[in-house]
């Protein structure tokens, strides 16, 4: 697979991200937010987390303006898979290539721990290679992780099996539903609030995170021999 | 062309909890002020507006708030404006 990681000023989780499709035995080249093209033969590029312009006025808000953003619109509508993690996530929200918005966490802190994340939903191209039910550990970072949408957007999402991760046990942000990460309509576009790529080896506490970079490795691989 | 101000306030919407509006709330409690209730923080910005009347400057205002200044999901704005600059600006 060829994984484009997206950097804007402020990412700070984009390196981590980049060694992380690397071990999924990716081929990875860094974008840069003022890109206007991105690579023709990608197979999925990355928001990463951090704090993209600082989160000045909301999170995510002014990043989607950025001119790489135009070109991840176009290529989320070309079918191309995109993974927004934690400020990726936000980002993702704000340019409406995905429902509901992530606001506040309810304690008001900022919040950095292991949490427990139950896949909802193995049949996307970055859960297929998950157990149905598997609880993975993976580590939180985020201030606004909120999420929140109307009830007729969380009905949505819960019908159509769109909630992709969901927080088990303690709901540490006070997100609706306990939602963690959630899919596009077409099922290409995932924004996750918890960091995979910061649970890649189990050096780092857990190699969970991995999980959802070799189900997109196995997904594309699986492309390729079908066609 | 005219020169306006705009105030836009943006809140929460209603429907979402405003976790700090409410820890503000308690705090004031516990400094015996009771009567105090409902508390809402939210951010206020500021800006000169140069359009040809007061009606187009709302218009741009509202542009503004639609596609940059507010999240319609979970925000909410109330716009004021007025004629003329108010105070001077560094």
């Amino acid at each position: 697979m060829k994984v484009g990681v997206v950097t804007f000023p402020g990412s700070n989780c984009d390196a981590d991200a980049r060694y992380a499709a690397q071990l999924a035995g990716g081929t990875v080249v860094s974008l840069w937010h003022k890109d206007t093209s991105i690579p023709a033969d990608l197979d999925l590029v990355i928001l990463p987390g951090g704090f993209s312009y600082g989160d000045y006025l909301r999170t995510g808000a002014i990043a989607r303006f950025s001119p790489i953003m135009a070109e991840v619109v176009n290529f989320a509508a070309a079918g191309g898979l995109v993974i927004g993690i934690c400020n990726g996530f936000q980002i993702l929200c704000e340019a409406g290539l995905l429902p509901g918005a992530l606001t506040r966490n309810h304690n008001l802190q900022f919040i950095c721990k292991d949490v427990l994340l139950r896949t909802e939903n193995t049949s996307t191209p970055f859960t297929s290679s998950i157990q149905p039910g598997t609880t993975l550990r993976i580590p939180i970072a985020h201030g606004e992780g909120c999420y929140v949408a109307s009830p007729e957007v969380i009905q949505e999402l819960e019908d159509s099996n769109r909630v992709v991760f969901r927080y088990v046990g303690d709901n540490p942000n006070g997100s609706m539903n306990a939602i963690a990460g959630i899919v596009n309509a077409s099922g290409n576009v995932l924004g996750m609030m918890p960091h995979p790529e910061r649970a890649a080896e189990s050096i780092l506490g857990s190699s969970d995170g991995m999980s959802i970079f070799s189900s997109i490795a196995l997904h594309l691989g699986d492309t390729l021999c079908s066609a | 062309m005219k020169h306006f101000t705009a105030h836009v306030t943006v809140t929460l919407r209603r429907a979402i909890l405003d976790v700090q509006g409410k820890t503000v709330e308690h705090a004031l409690h516990s400094l015996h002020m009771p009567g105090l209730q409902h508390v809402r923080i939210g951010k206020h910005v500021e800006m000169s507006v140069q359009a040809a009347d007061a009606d187009h400057a709302r218009e741009l205002v509202e542009r503004a708030c639609q596609q940059l200044l507010a999240n319609p999901v979970m925000e909410d704005v109330a716009i004021t404006i007025t004629e003329g600059f108010e105070g001077d600006h560094v």
